[in-house]
């Protein structure tokens, strides 16, 4: 590692280390009840013991997780592109794709749950799918949309088809407003499977093992399923970051965390 | 007059209202007659909002004209745009962030359908011209203000349009950039013989670098004076010679004499 990794990562490591540190600690000192917080070491040490358990239930999850963007993000995608092309496309597709956003869709998990089958992971998958869709939609239409009059009047001057238009400008342009949702969306895509797990879906994930646990008064157990889960956002975040760096060579160094 | 030779720019009659029978109803520009001869350096100058950038884009088909008629080398100027007859540079460099300098001079090339091979070597070409061939693989916002609009430049002439069109390309730069900028612009002038029209609203930029400066009044927008400007060949000593402030003040006087009494 050379001195300027070290300098960036110092302060996050510092922070989590000591964040750690101190929630031991005090939990050594104040000795609250067990159900209240468990302490890091117990947690880990239930994760330790539990590891296949709190692994299966995250390749679960995760299959959720994934299938859940891959149909969702594409959806956002092209319903941008059908949004910020044509007219007609922007005076129907929009207004439904607000009510679609304004329907509390964590509540229709038991209603999926009726339609596709208690135990069925399509239920789940359609959650995260309509969860992700829209800050893509949203903010994809915006990267497509707001492009400079400087620009588009070059590009009339040069007589380019709107396809040229789209190819050489708008789409260039949404890129870092898309990395910006999927983002996230990864984030959301985590939250919104394993909410939907504790309606229903399938029993080994991380959703189900929480609520289990939880009902066993397990709280280390049920907390290192919670690890399990967060542990996937950052990793899609990441993800997310790395894909972003790929797409856009043209865009200076920056922390990850910056958009 | 027998001489039939075809100005590079013809404008008769040419009105422009935008938002026709609104209540905000706006008489850009009103009446304009003029003829820009090939080869020739003209400036469009006058107060803000006196039409001199519409007047550029209706020449440019950018926007239609409301009453009258352009011809850009003796075709409408809508036809003239779709044969691409001209470049265009404004006042904010218009460069495509994502696009490294040289692929941003081959942008028009490419959407010309030229081979990658064609685009590459003309690219070059204009990047040495405007004297940028060592920032070829950059990003935009890597150079600086000045650069940025050499570029926009250099992509401008890449298809080699007989005529350039300038909307205030200097207006976001420093006097010195500014000063070094308009003899380059000379400079490419004299070397490609291209027609310029170029908006600007400083006065020692107009008389500088023109051959004739249009003097416009503010809204509606008209022609108010049609100064020739003989200051000779231009050097670091014209800035500071007495003809060049004479017509400076030639120029001076005709936009405050059409200054709108109310």
């Amino acid at each position: 590692m050379n001195s300027k990794t070290f300098r960036t990562l110092a302060p996050s490591i510092f922070v989590g280390v000591g964040g750690l540190l101190f929630w031991e600690v005090s939990l050594a000192v104040l000795q609250p009840e067990g159900f209240l917080l468990p302490a890091p070491s117990s947690i880990a040490r239930a994760l330790f013991d539990n590891f296949d358990v709190v692994w299966t239930g995250m390749k679960s999850t995760g299959y959720i997780v994934v299938t859940g963007l891959l149909v969702g993000v594409p959806m956002g995608v092209v319903w941008a592109l059908l949004v910020s092309r044509f007219r007609l496309a922007n005076e129907t597709l929009t207004p439904l794709a607000i009510s679609l956003n304004a329907i509390p869709i964590i509540a229709l998990a038991p209603i999926f749950n009726a339609w596709f089958g208690l135990l069925s992971p399509v239920s789940n998958q359609a959650i995260v799918a309509l969860l992700v869709f829209f800050p893509v939609f949203i903010n994809t239409t915006k990267g497509l949309t707001e492009v400079g009059e400087t620009e588009l009047e070059l590009m009339r001057s040069y007589a380019s088809s709107s396809w040229q238009v789209a190819r050489t400008v708008r789409i260039p342009n949404a890129m870092p407003f898309f990395f910006t949702s999927l983002k996230i969306a990864s984030s959301l895509a985590v939250i919104g499977a394993i909410v939907a797990e504790y309606f229903g879906g399938r029993q080994d994930a991380l959703g189900p093992l929480i609520v289990q646990n939880a009902g066993l008064t397990r709280y280390a157990e049920a907390w290192s399923a919670v690890l399990a889960g967060s542990a996937m956002g950052i990793a899609l975040y990441l993800l997310s970051g790395v894909l972003e760096r790929f797409a856009m060579p043209w865009k200076p160094d920056a922390d990850m965390v910056e958009t | 007059m027998t001489a039939t030779v075809q100005p590079a720019v013809q404008i008769s009659g040419v009105s422009k209202i935008f938002n026709l029978g609104k209540p905000n109803e706006v008489r850009a520009v009103e009446g304009i007659n003029l003829a820009i001869s090939e080869g020739s350096f003209v400036s469009l100058i006058g107060p803000s909002g006196c039409g001199k950038s519409t007047l550029l884009r209706l020449v440019a088909a950018l926007t239609p004209a409301s009453d009258g008629e352009i011809f850009v080398n003796g075709k409408p100027a809508e036809q003239a745009r779709l044969d691409r007859d001209y470049g265009m540079a404004f006042q904010t460099s218009g460069l495509f962030g994502w696009r490294t300098v040289i692929q941003n001079v081959e942008l028009p090339l490419h959407l010309m359908g030229w081979s990658k091979a064609e685009r590459r070597e003309r690219a070059a070409e204009m990047l040495e011209l405007v004297k940028l061939g060592d920032f070829a693989d950059y990003y935009p916002r890597e150079l600086s203000g000045g650069m940025q609009q050499r570029v926009s430049i250099a992509r401008a002439l890449s298809f080699r349009p007989s005529l350039l069109l300038m909307d205030e390309p200097f207006g976001a730069l420093d006097e010195m950039t500014r000063e070094h900028m308009q003899t380059e612009v000379l400079d490419i002038w004299n070397k490609t013989g291209k027609t310029i029209v170029f908006v600007t609203h400083s006065i020692p930029e107009a008389v500088f670098l023109s051959q004739r400066v249009i003097v416009m009044s503010a809204r509606p927008g008209r022609l108010a004076a049609d100064i020739t400007v003989d200051i000779g060949d231009r050097t670091f000593e014209t800035r500071e010679a007495p003809r060049f402030f004479d017509t400076i003040t030639q120029v001076r006087e005709a936009l405050r004499n059409k200054e709108p009494s109310a």
